[in-house]
C-alpha cells in the first residue's frame, strides 16, 4: 500500500483522513466515556445518517449540479441532533439517558423515510454506512483537517475546564465554571467529529472509534493525561494498520479498523490480568 | 480597615414552598475561627450552606462574605468547599491525585490559562498539607475513603482559600481514622490560618477541636465559643435535638 500511495491520490486522501480521525475521535472519546455518555456517539451517528440520506436525496432529485457534499448535510443534522440531546437531557432530568434512544430512533426513522423517498440509493450510501477507502475526496480531507484543527485547539484551551466538568460537575458549577456553555461547545465538537469520521469507518461504526481505544486505555493508564495518550495511540494504531490490511486483502476498512480496535482492547484486558499475577 | 469577619449571616430565613427551613438565623464567623455547625438531620444545615455558597437565595435576610453582600460577591476562589458527596464520585475515573488536586485551581486561573511552576508548587504543597505526598501519582480510585476525602480537601485548599466549608467530611472515613482526620483539619486551621466551617452531627468530637459552635435546628439555638458550648447542660442539648441525647466525648 505504501508504494501505491505515491501513485494514487485516493489512497493518500484515505490515509491522511484516517490519521486525523484516529487522533481526534479517541481524544474526544475519553471525555465521553468518563462521563458515561458512550452511547451519545451512536445516537448522533444515526442522525448523521439521516442528514447524509437527505443530502443524497436532494442530489438525486435536483441532479449533481448543486455540487453539495452530502457531508455538510450530515454535519448539520448531527449538530442539530446534539443540541436536541442536550435539550432532552434537561427536560428529563431524572432519566437523562432517555435522550439517547429518542434521538437514535428519530435518526433511523428519518433515514429510512429519505431512503424510501429516493427509491433506494446506489452504492454511495453503502460507502457511508460501512466506510470506504476509495470514496475519500480531496475536499473531504480538507473538511476533516479543518474539524481536526478546531477539535485539538478547543481541547487544548479548555482542557482544565473539561477535566473538572467530567470529574465533578457539581464542584465545577459551585466554583463558578460555566458548565452549560462548555458542555454545549463539547457536544457540537462530538457531532462534527462523528460527521468527519464516517467517510472512513462508516456511520454504523463511528462510535466504536470513540469508545474502543478509550476502553483499552482506561485499563492500563495512570492518570488522565496518560489515558488521553494511550487512547490516541491505540486509535491511530487501529486506523493505520486497519487501512493497510483492508487495502491489501480487500476488506471493508470500517470493519477491519473496528476489529483491530477490539483486538487491542482484548490485549489490554489480558495484559492487565497477566501483570497482576 | 482589615476585614474582621469572614462570614456574616443576618436574619436569614428560607423556605421551600410552604415549609420553613431556616428562621431568622444570625451569626458571624471571625477570621481564623474553626466553627462547628451542628444540628440533627433535616435541621437546615445543608440549606444554610447552599445559601452561603450562593447556590440558593434566602427569602429574607442578608449574607456577607468578607464584608461583601453575597449578591455582589465575585471572588469565589477565596471560598473553598468540600461536599458531602465528594466520596460518591466515579471511582473508576482515570485521574491521579495530582490531577484531581490541580483541578482545584481551575476557577482561580480562569479560561485559557495554564498552570505556572508556582501553581504546580501550590498543588504539591496542598497534597503535602493533607499528608498524601507519597500517593500523588496514584489513581484516585485506588485510595481508601479517608484518603480520598483528604485529596478533596487538598483540592479545596490548593487555591489558598481564606474560608473552607466542609459538609460532613467524615462520611465514608474509616472510624479509626476519624480522629486523625480532625487532627489534620486542626493543623490546617492553625498552620495555614484558614477559617473553617465544619458541618457535622458528630457533637462529641467537634467540641474538642473547634473554637466556635453553632447549633442549628431551623432556629439558631446556640452560637458561641467551644468552651461555653461544653458548659451547656445535656438537657439543653436534648431540647435542641428534640430527643434524649448522649454526648460521647472521645478519650485519647
Amino acid at each position: 500500500m505504501i508504494g501505491d500511495m505515491f501513485h494514487y491520490e485516493f489512497l493518500r486522501n484515505a490515509f491522511f483522513a484516517g490519521m486525523l480521525i484516529g487522533f481526534i475521535a479517541p481524544l474526544l472519546g475519553v471525555f465521553i466515556v468518563v462521563r458515561r455518555l458512550s452511547l451519545i456517539a451512536d445516537a448522533l451517528s444515526h442522525v448523521t445518517l439521516a442528514g447524509i440520506a437527505a443530502g443524497l436525496l436532494l442530489e438525486k432529485k435536483m441532479g449533481t449540479s448543486i455540487g453539495w457534499n452530502p457531508l455538510y448535510m450530515g454535519m448539520g443534522f448531527s449538530v442539530a441532533g446534539s443540541l436536541l440531546i442536550e435539550k432532552l437531557r434537561s427536560v428529563y432530568k431524572h432519566y437523562q439517558e432517555l435522550a439517547i434512544p429518542i434521538i437514535l430512533s428519530g435518526g433511523i426513522g428519518l433515514s429510512v423515510i429519505f431512503i424510501s423517498l429516493a427509491d433506494g440509493f446506489n452504492t454511495d450510501l453503502f460507502t457511508y454506512l460501512f466506510g470506504s477507502v476509495s470514496a475519500v475526496s480531496r475536499q473531504d480531507v480538507w473538511i476533516i483537517l479543518g474539524i481536526a484543527f478546531v477539535v485539538i485547539a478547543v481541547i487544548f484551551l479548555l482542557y482544565k475546564e473539561l477535566f473538572l466538568l467530567s470529574f465533578d460537575e457539581e464542584y465545577a458549577v459551585a466554583s463558578g465554571i460555566r458548565a452549560k456553555t462548555i458542555h454545549f461547545i463539547f457536544i457540537v465538537l462530538v457531532a462534527l467529529v462523528i460527521a468527519a469520521s464516517m467517510r472512513i469507518v462508516g456511520i454504523l461504526l463511528v462510535s466504536s472509534l470513540m469508545t474502543l481505544p478509550v476502553a483499552a486505555s482506561i485499563r492500563i493508564a495512570k492518570g488522565f493525561k496518560q489515558t488521553l495518550f494511550f487512547s490516541v495511540l491505540f486509535g491511530e494504531l487501529a486506523v493505520i494498520v486497519g487501512l493497510v490490511v483492508s487495502y491489501e486483502i480487500d476488506l471493508a476498512p470500517g470493519g477491519t479498523i473496528v476489529m483491530l480496535a477490539i483486538v487491542i482492547l482484548l490485549i489490554s484486558v489480558f495484559w492487565k490480568k497477566w501483570r497482576r499475577r | 480597615m482589615a476585614v474582621k469577619t469572614v462570614l456574616r449571616v443576618e436574619n436569614v430565613s428560607f423556605r421551600y414552598e410552604k415549609e420553613n427551613v431556616l428562621e431568622d438565623v444570625t451569626f458571624a464567623v471571625p477570621r481564623g475561627a474553626f466553627l462547628g455547625l451542628v444540628g440533627p438531620n433535616g435541621s437546615g444545615k445543608s440549606t444554610l450552606l447552599k445559601c452561603i455558597l450562593g447556590l440558593l437565595k434566602p427569602q429574607k435576610g442578608n449574607i456577607f462574605l468578607f464584608d461583601t453582600p453575597i449578591t455582589s460577591f465575585k471572588e469565589w476562589h477565596r471560598v473553598g468547599f468540600v461536599s458531602q458527596k465528594a466520596n460518591s464520585f466515579n471511582t473508576g475515573f482515570p485521574a491521579t491525585v495530582y490531577e484531581v488536586v490541580a483541578s482545584g485551581l481551575t476557577a482561580k486561573l480562569g479560561l485559557f490559562r495554564f498552570l505556572s511552576p508556582k501553581d504546580k508548587q501550590a498543588v504539591f504543597d496542598a497534597i503535602d498539607a493533607v499528608g498524601m505526598s507519597e500517593f500523588s501519582r496514584k489513581n484516585i480510585g485506588e485510595l481508601s475513603g479517608g484518603q480520598q476525602q483528604r485529596v478533596f480537601i487538598a483540592r479545596a485548599i490548593a487555591s489558598r482559600p481564606e474560608l473552607l466549608i466542609l459538609d460532613e467530611p467524615t462520611v465514608g472515613v474509616d472510624v479509626h481514622h476519624v480522629q486523625n482526620f480532625y487532627n489534620m483539619l486542626e493543623e490546617l486551621n492553625k498552620g495555614l490560618g484558614i477559617t473553617f466551617i465544619l458541618v457535622t452531627h458528630d457533637v462529641g468530637t467537634i467540641t474538642e477541636k473547634v473554637t466556635h459552635v453553632a447549633c442549628l435546628n431551623k432556629h439558631l439555638y446556640f452560637h458561641g465559643g467551644a468552651g461555653e458550648f461544653a458548659q451547656l447542660q445535656k438537657s439543653d442539648l436534648s431540647h435542641f435535638y428534640g430527643h434524649h441525647l448522649h454526648v460521647l466525648s472521645h478519650q485519647h
